[in-house]
């Protein structure tokens, strides 16, 4: 790897090498775990009603999956425009301290403030991951143009992949297209699990898990932001409390 | 003022661009904005986490019992089943994520077999 110093800018050539190496860092086991998801978010999509434009318009102006999946979960059990932005802001908070550490990572001495705003509006769990792990690799004054090679490689492989689902998904025997629909709720299932940083996390994922179906029985159109504000609430008391006995 | 709510073409981008994308753009562009001034263990953002947490394991959870095309055909003893094999094989054979969708869908597949 060619060191830039941090005071020369890079030239073309080198941003157009960071740029492919960064897409092609996309081409790894979390991007095909994630094209796998995709595979099942647009089988969860189209059963939903949503059409492939509408889908792909998705995947372009949210891009983070727990968020898309929220939104199809309201559309389908017909909550209102209100209910629906509230329940996709509560599941994406989590996009706050994640692109406050990104932001870091990424600037460089001369990195613009709309460069970082644009990216960021590629952060979502994989970006995320692979890109905390790589960017110490890579030359500072690189790593916007790094990230965003990885970022639109992986916006634009499974937009591919809602496509060929699209395409394909008619004529699915019922257990292919049952399998698919699975797909998601275990991607969450896992990757919920693995990615909680404290106790409370965890006891928020069963206390959700729970709630989410308790609730849709109680009142529909407001069982998932009801599930979270209460399953979370009782979370964060158990981390409180937990702290609390440790400190006497 | 549901999805279905307009016949108009545009009123589903109307419906994704504010539910969607401002709800998710809005915490992104705030965090590019407050910089690295929020600690990431501070008490606020434990509560944030646990919140978005929940909400995102309700939708599994409905997804999971309550879920829609040809998966709404199988026995929900079995879907949970499937579910809950898949997240034990996660725990146990080295938390890998594709063992745990694996270990779902070949319960899931043998449910297929054995019939309704």
């Amino acid at each position: 790897m060619t060191e830039a110093t941090d005071s020369e800018a890079p030239s073309a050539r080198q941003r157009r090498r960071y740029f492919l190496l960064g897409a092609r860092a996309g081409i790894s086991i979390p991007g095909l775990i994630l094209a796998s998801a995709f595979v099942g978010f647009s089988g969860l999509a189209k059963d939903a009603g949503f059409t492939l434009v509408e889908t792909l318009f998705m995947v372009a102006v949210i891009w983070a999956l727990p968020a898309k999946v929220v939104l199809v979960g309201a559309v389908m059990s017909g909550a209102s425009l209100g209910a629906a932005a509230f329940a996709v802001a509560l599941s994406s908070v989590r996009l706050m301290p994640m692109v406050m550490a990104l932001v870091p990572e990424l600037r460089g001495t001369r990195t613009p403030r709309w460069v970082l705003y644009a990216l960021s509006h590629f952060v979502a769990v994989t970006s995320w991951v692979l890109s905390m792990q790589q960017l110490p690799a890579v030359p500072r004054e690189l790593r916007t143009t790094y990230y965003a090679g990885l970022a639109l490689f992986l916006m634009a492989a499974n937009m591919l992949v809602v496509a060929a689902v699209f395409a394909v998904a008619e004529s699915l025997p019922e257990p292919v297209s049952a399998a698919l629909l699975l797909l998601t709720p275990m991607y969450f299932l896992t990757s919920l699990w693995g990615s909680a940083r404290e106790r409370a996390g965890h006891v928020a994922m069963v206390l959700g898990l729970v709630l989410g179906p308790v609730f849709h029985v109680v009142s529909p159109r407001f069982d998932l932001v009801a599930a979270g504000v209460v399953g979370g609430g009782l979370a964060y008391a158990f981390h409180r409390l937990g702290r609390r006995k440790r400190t006497p | 003022m549901t999805f279905d709510a307009f016949d108009s073409w545009w009123w589903p981008f109307l419906f994704i661009l504010l539910a969607g994308w401002l709800a998710t753009d809005f915490w992104r562009y705030l965090g590019v904005y407050l910089g690295g001034h929020l600690a990431e263990d501070s008490d606020l953002l434990v509560l944030v986490r646990a919140v978005a947490t929940a909400l995102v394991a309700a939708v599994i959870g409905n997804l999971i019992v309550f879920p829609s095309g040809a998966l709404a055909d199988t026995a929900v003893a079995l879907r949970i089943g499937a579910a809950a094999a898949g997240f034990v094989a996660y725990l146990f054979l080295g938390r890998r994520i594709l063992v745990g969708i694996l270990a779902a869908e070949a319960v899931l597949a043998t449910g297929f077999l054995l019939g309704p």
